[in-house]
C-alpha cells in the first residue's frame, strides 16, 4: 500500500500438522505504523501463523521477515523486535500481579524507571490498580486477560503480536484498550492482531480475513465491504427467531442470521425482495419494527462471504 | 426494573455474600430463574459472576446466604445438586493431553451418563459442537474455539435440567456463536434453565432476562426490552460534530444533560427529556462555536445501558 520496505513480509508460509495443512501458503504484508488484523473462523490458522511470525513455531516452507530480521533464519534475534502475547498467555498464579510484571520486564530488559511508569499507566487503564498485590491466580478471568497484556506492553518493541488479546474483556475495557492501541501506533508501532469481536476488526487499518490457512480477502474494512455479495436488509424485530424461520427459505434470500434486535439477511436484488420478505412475516403474524437496506458491518461481510460459493478458495 | 419472578425458579440465589479476606466479591445478591429461563449475566470483570456462578454449582461457600438449585440448598447438599446441574467453567476444564471423545467419555463417566446410552450422548456432542472428523484430535491441538465447543457439549452430555455457562462462547467466532445460541435456545424450549454469562453484548439480547453486576451488586435485572427502556433513566440522543473534545466538554455543562460519552465518531448524550434537548442543544452548541452536524434521538443498545449504569453505579461508590 505504502511506499517504503514492509516492516512484517510473510511469503508463501507453509505449516503441516500430522492430520492437517494450517497455514498453506500465506503470503501478506504489514506497513510500519499500521494496525492489521487477522480475522477467520476457529481453526483458519490465525493462532498458528501469530506462532510462526513470533519465531515460536517454524514454518515448513516460506518465508519471514520482520524489521529486516529473517525470522526463520534467526528467530532469537527476531524476538528484540517483537512482542509477543499468546492467546493463552502464560501467567505465574502463585506470583502477584506486580510480580508477573516484574518478571516479564526483567525478561526484556525494560530499565526500571520505564517499566514503573508504564505498569502504573496500564494498570490504570484496564482498572487493575487497586490489585497490584493480589495472586494472579486470584484474579477473575477478565483480570488474568488484561494482566497479560499489560506483561505484553510493558516493553514496547517495534512490532506488537496479539493473539485474541480481548477475549473475555468487558465491553468498557475493551474501548480502553483499543485506546492504548492507538497511542502506540502513535509512536510508529506496528500491530498484529487477530480478534473474535468483529467490532474491532472495524478498527483495524487492513484486515486479512484467513480460511483453511489462506487469505481470501486482504484489504481496508472499508474496502472490504464492497466484497458483500448482495444487499443487506436489517430487520428489527422483538421475534428474531420467528423472522428467521420465517424468510430463511425465500428465493433470493440467504445468510440470514440473528442480531441483537432482530435478523440480518443478504439479497440479490433488494427492490425486489423487501415486500417479498414484509409480505413473509406478516403472513405468518411475526411482528417487526422495521425492514430496510443497511449498511454492513464487518461481521456482516464475514459471515456472507464464508457462506459464498463464489469466493475464492 | 423489577421484572416479574419466574413461577417454576429452580435457581434461588438469596441474599448470597462471598468475601475473601476482607475484600467482597459479592454482596447481597439476590435473583431467582424459572424452568426453561435463559438467565443472563453481565458486568465488567472481576464484577463477581464466576463467583456467584461457583457457589451455585456448590464449588465454592458463600459466607452468608442462600443458595437452592433444583429445590436442593447448595450448602447442605452440593452433591446432589452437582447431578442435576451442568458447568462450563470461564476456565479451562478439558483435559489438553486427551484427544476429543476421551474427553467426552471422561465426562460421561463423571456424569454417570448410562453406558447403553453414552454412545449416541458422545454423538450429540460431537455434532453440536461442529467436531466431527476431529474425533481423534488431541484438545492441546486443537484452535481455540472448538475446544470451547467441545467443553459445552461436555456440559450437556447428562442431559442436565440446570445449566450453568461461564463465558461459553468467548474467543468463537460470529457462526458459532449463533450456533451456540440456537442450542442454548433449543435446550431451554425443552424446559432446561441456563444461567449464562457473557460480554458480547448482542448475545445478551437473547436471554430472556439478564442481570448486570458491578462490583458483587446486582444493580439492574430485567429483559432486554426493559433495560433499554427504562434503565438509563433518561432519553438518548446521538450527535455528530465536528470537534468531538471541545463539543464533549460542552455538553457536560450543558442544561438537560446528564451523561455524555464517545461513540465512535459520534458522541452518545443522555438527555432529561429528548424533546427538550433537541431543541434547545443545537443553539447552545451554536453558541459556543460548536454546531453539531447531526443531532437525532435514539434508541440505546444494551452496550449503552451497560457503559452508562457501571459508569453511574461506580461513580457513586468511589463517592461513598
Ligand atoms: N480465591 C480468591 N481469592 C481472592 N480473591 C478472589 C478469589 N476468587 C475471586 N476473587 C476476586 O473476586 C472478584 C470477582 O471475581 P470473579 O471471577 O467472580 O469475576 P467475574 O465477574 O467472573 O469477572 P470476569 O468477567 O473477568 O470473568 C475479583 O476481584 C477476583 O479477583
Ligand atoms: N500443534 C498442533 N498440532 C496439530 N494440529 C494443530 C496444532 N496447532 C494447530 N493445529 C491445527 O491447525 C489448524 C489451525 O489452528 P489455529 O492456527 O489455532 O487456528 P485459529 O487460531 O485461526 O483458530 C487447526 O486445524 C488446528 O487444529
Ligand atoms: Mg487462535
Ligand atoms: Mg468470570
Amino acid at each position: 500500500m505504502n511506499a517504503g520496505t514492509p516492516i512484517v513480509a510473510a511469503e508463501a508460509l507453509t505449516k503441516r500438522f500430522a492430520e492437517s495443512v494450517a497455514v498453506d501458503g500465506l503470503t501478506f504484508s504489514v506497513d510500519r505504523g499500521e494496525i492489521f488484523g487477522l480475522v477467520g473462523p476457529d481453526g483458519a490458522g490465525k493462532t498458528t501463523t501469530m506462532r510462526m511470525l513470533a519465531g515460536v513455531l517454524p514454518p515448513d516452507a516460506g518465508s519471514i521477515v520482520v524489521d529486516s530480521v529473517d525470522v526463520v533464519a534467526d528467530p532469537e534475534g527476531a524476538k528484540q523486535h517483537i512482542s509477543y502475547m499468546p492467546q493463552r498467555f502464560g501467567l505465574y498464579e502463585d506470583l502477584t500481579v506486580d510480580e508477573n510484571i516484574r518478571f516479564y520486564a526483567d525478561l526484556f530488559e525494560v530499565p526500571s524507571a520505564l517499566r514503573e511508569e508504564r505498569a502504573t499507566r496500564l494498570l490504570a487503564a484496564s482498572g487493575m490498580s487497586q490489585f497490584r498485590a493480589r495472586l494472579a491466580g486470584q484474579l477473575s478471568g477478565g483480570m488474568k486477560q488484561k494482566l497479560g497484556l499489560t506483561c505484553a506492553l510493558v516493553h514496547t518493541p517495534q512490532v506488537l503480536l496479539l493473539d485474541e488479546p480481548t477475549t473475555g474483556v468487558d465491553p468498557v475495557s475493551r474501548r480502553d484498550f483499543w485506546r492504548i492501541l492507538y497511542g502506540l501506533r502513535e509512536e510508529g508501532v506496528t500491530i498484529l492482531i487477530s480478534t473474535a469481536y468483529l467490532d474491532e476488526a472495524e478498527r483495524c487499518n487492513r484486515l486479512a480475513l484467513l480460511y483453511g490457512g489462506r487469505v481470501l480477502y486482504c484489504d481496508t474494512p472499508v474496502a472490504l465491504k464492497r466484497h458483500m455479495p448482495g444487499a443487506l436488509i436489517v430487520i428489527t424485530s422483538s421475534a428474531g427467531r420467528d423472522a428467521r424461520a420465517a424468510i430463511a427459505r425465500l428465493a433470493g434470500v440467504s445468510n440470514v442470521v440473528l442480531v441483537g434486535d432482530g435478523v440480518h439477511a443478504v439479497v440479490d436484488d433488494s427492490r425486489l425482495r423487501i415486500p417479498e420478505l414484509r409480505q413473509a412475516l406478516e403472513g405468518v403474524n411475526v411482528p417487526f419494527a422495521n425492514i430496510a437496506v443497511g449498511e454492513p458491518s464487518i461481521e456482516d461481510v464475514f459471515m456472507a462471504l464464508l457462506d459464498d460459493p463464489e469466493a475464492p478458495r | 426494573m423489577n421484572a416479574g419472578q419466574p413461577a417454576e425458579p429452580r435457581i434461588i440465589a438469596e441474599d448470597l455474600v462471598k468475601r475473601f479476606g476482607s475484600f467482597v466479591a459479592v454482596d447481597h445478591v439476590s435473583f431467582r430463574v424459572g424452568r426453561g429461563e435463559i438467565f443472563g449475566f453481565l458486568g465488567p470483570n472481576g464484577a463477581g459472576k464466576s463467583t456467584i456462578i461457583r457457589i451455585l454449582c456448590g464449588l465454592l461457600r458463600p459466607s452468608a446466604g442462600r443458595a437452592l438449585v433444583a429445590g436442593i440448598d447448595v450448602a447442605r447438599d452440593a452433591e446432589r445438586v452437582r447431578e442435576r446441574i451442568g458447568y462450563m467453567s470461564q476456565k479451562f476444564s478439558l483435559y489438553r493431553d486427551l484427544d476429543v471423545e476421551e474427553n467426552l467419555k471422561f465426562f460421561g463417566g463423571i456424569y454417570r451418563v448410562p453406558r447403553a446410552e453414552l454412545g449416541e450422548r458422545i454423538r450429540f456432542a460431537i455434532d453440536m459442537a461442529g467436531l466431527g472428523g476431529r474425533e481423534h484430535a488431541l484438545v492441546s491441538n486443537l484452535a481455540g474455539g472448538w475446544q470451547q465447543r467441545l467443553a459445552l457439549g461436555c456440559a450437556v452430555l447428562h442431559r442436565p435440567p440446570i445449566l450453568f455457562l461461564d463465558e461459553p462462547t468467548s474467543g468463537v467466532e460470529p457462526a458459532s456463536r449463533r450456533r451456540f445460541w440456537d442450542l442454548i435456545h433449543a435446550l431451554a424450549a425443552d424446559g432446561v434453565s441456563v444461567l449464562v454469562s457473557t460480554h458480547y453484548m448482542d448475545e445478551a439480547e437473547y436471554c430472556h432476562r439478564a442481570a448486570l453486576i458491578n462490583q458483587g451488586r446486582l444493580i439492574a435485572v430485567g429483559s432486554p426490552e426493559e433495560l433499554k427502556n427504562t434503565a438509563l433513566g433518561g432519553d438518548l440522543l446521538l450527535l455528530e460534530c465536528e470537534m468531538l473534545g471541545p463539543t464533549l466538554a460542552a455538553l457536560q455543562s450543558a442544561p438537560g444533560v446528564l451523561d455524555c460519552s464517545v461513540f465512535g465518531n459520534s458522541l452518545h448524550v443522555l438527555v432529561g427529556s429528548a424533546e427538550r434537548s433537541l431543541r434547545e442543544l443545537p443553539d447552545y452548541l451554536a453558541q459556543r462555536r460548536l454546531p453539531p452536524t447531526r443531532l437525532v434521538r435514539i434508541q440505546p443498545s444494551l452496550e449503552d445501558v451497560f457503559v452508562q449504569l457501571i459508569a453511574v453505579d461506580s461513580a457513586k461508590r468511589r463517592a461513598a
